[in-house]
């Protein structure tokens, strides 16, 4: 009996110290990526003063993304007016349609699903970038050679995305609207005039254009962060760039969701 | 070289992005519609303004001409006054009426005005005498169960229950502005 008791005991314990353990690490790491994204802020001077770095890495992160963001929100708007239409006209308002593919496209899918594609597609490739160039010692280099590896490799990094998230983001919501106005219009025939002019009467540049655009704007900053960040900790193994990868796609994931909701009770006014 | 390329893909996607903003903003977007020049603004109180809500449209003959700026209680009379701006290419006798409807079943509700035949137009701060409220369902509802009830009470009611239950008779209207149509005899 008392043998239980003492070894349940200690399994307790140990899980408890684990669990702390695992804690103060997410803690730790927490810190370590606020001190980043500051040294990252307080160095950015020179991916404008030589813009090109910064320019290389957009075309990296948001050009070669445009492909993934466009058809995917082809097909986001197409579903969405083709599930919207199979509900709508139960109720007799079709023409709706419209506005419900251009506000749910404006306000939320634009930018979380951008978000979510950008940390898969862009996100990963910054982290494995950067956690290669640790592993094989290139920014210990950079820093033997009195450069900045937060100035030249970071930072670029770190505002392209901030710059392309939102560019993708729009795009993404036009073309999913025009999308949808093909399944709409031309496919289903809802009526072309009411799809446009319900859908300007209900969106409201301020309130749904522009706030979106904000959104996509925090989510560049966190999906970029936490993608920088994940490399330039990745423990510099071939597996832990791999873990690091992983990382990035799910804790910027999350982020992005959990930082939709915040967002979004902030912005509607009730 | 390589670097003009680049230049070259990047400011085709920031073009993108702008256009796709513009398109945004001018096509699904309200900025080009929601455009009301000069506008003056009339005040209406009502005694129920239902779902009413600001920036929701002033219509005339269907026509957009104006947006709700401003809804206030006013403690005095127990009443809604609510601030009309109108679009100062529009103007509108002193004797028009200013109802509250619904745009279709569950559509958003929205002010209608029906000009009058008076010379004199309404002028900025001016209150339109003459509103109709919104059709509260409940109490329309509960109006017709109560007419049902005392139907054998008197023919007269009867006659009375069927004239309230349709939604819009105009005559009702010009006899007694300031109530709702459902009226307050029956309670």
């Amino acid at each position: 009996m008392q043998i239980i008791y003492t070894v349940l005991l200690a399994n307790i314990a140990r899980l408890l110290r684990g669990f702390g353990a695992r804690m103060i690490t997410r803690i730790w790491r927490l810190g370590a990526a606020s001190r980043l994204f500051f040294l990252t802020i307080f160095y950015s001077g020179e991916s404008f003063r030589r813009f090109h770095l910064t320019l290389r890495e957009i075309y990296f992160t948001g050009v070669m993304s445009l492909l993934i963001i466009i058809v995917s929100a082809f097909f986001v708007g197409m579903v969405l007016a083709l599930q919207g239409y199979n509900t709508l006209q139960k109720y007799g308002s079709s023409e709706a349609i419209g506005v419900l593919v251009a506000l749910s496209l404006v306000r939320e899918l634009g930018p979380v699903v951008t978000a979510l594609l950008f940390a898969g597609r862009a996100g990963t490739a910054i982290t494995a970038e950067i956690g290669l160039m640790k592993t094989t010692e290139q920014l210990s280099a950079m820093e033997m050679m009195a450069v900045n590896p937060i100035a030249r490799v970071v930072a670029p990094r770190f505002w392209a995305g901030v710059i392309s998230m939102p560019i993708l983001a729009t795009l993404f919501s036009m073309v999913g609207v025009l999308g949808g106005y093909l399944v709409a219009v031309p496919l289903i025939g809802v009526d072309d005039g009411a799809f446009w002019s319900q859908m300007q009467a209900n969106v409201d540049v301020r309130d749904d254009i522009i706030n979106g655009v904000i959104k996509s704007l925090v989510f560049g900053v966190a999906c970029t962060m936490i993608a920088l960040f994940e490399g330039f900790d990745a423990p510099p193994t071939a597996e832990g760039v791999s873990h690091a990868t992983t990382r990035t796609v799910v804790i910027s994931s999350l982020t992005v969701l959990g930082l939709d909701f915040v967002l979004t009770s902030f912005m509607i006014v009730v | 070289m390589d670097r003009t390329t680049i230049d070259l893909w990047v400011g085709v996607f920031v073009a993108l992005g702008i256009a796709a903003l513009l398109g945004l903003a001018m096509k699904v977007g309200n900025l080009t519609s929601s455009k009301i020049g000069e506008t003056y603004s009339v005040t209406a109180a009502f005694e129920n303004i239902g779902g009413l809500k600001p920036n929701a449209p002033v219509k005339s003959a269907g026509v957009v001409v104006g947006r709700v700026a401003d809804i206030k209680f006013d403690s005095k009379a127990y009443e809604a006054v609510v601030t009309i701006k109108i679009d100062e290419r529009y103007e509108f006798p002193k004797d028009t009426f200013a109802n509250i409807y619904t745009a279709g079943l569950l559509g958003e509700q929205y002010i209608g005005l029906e000009a009058g035949g008076e010379e004199d137009y309404l002028q900025n701060g001016d209150r339109i005498a003459q509103t109709q409220d919104a059709v509260v369902l409940e109490k329309m509802i509960s109006q017709f169960l109560y007419n049902k009830a005392s139907e054998s009470d008197s023919d007269d009611k009867n006659s009375n229950a069927e004239k309230t239950s349709s939604p819009n008779s105009t005559e009702s209207k010009t006899a007694e502005p300031k109530s709702t149509e459902l009226g307050d005899p029956a309670f």
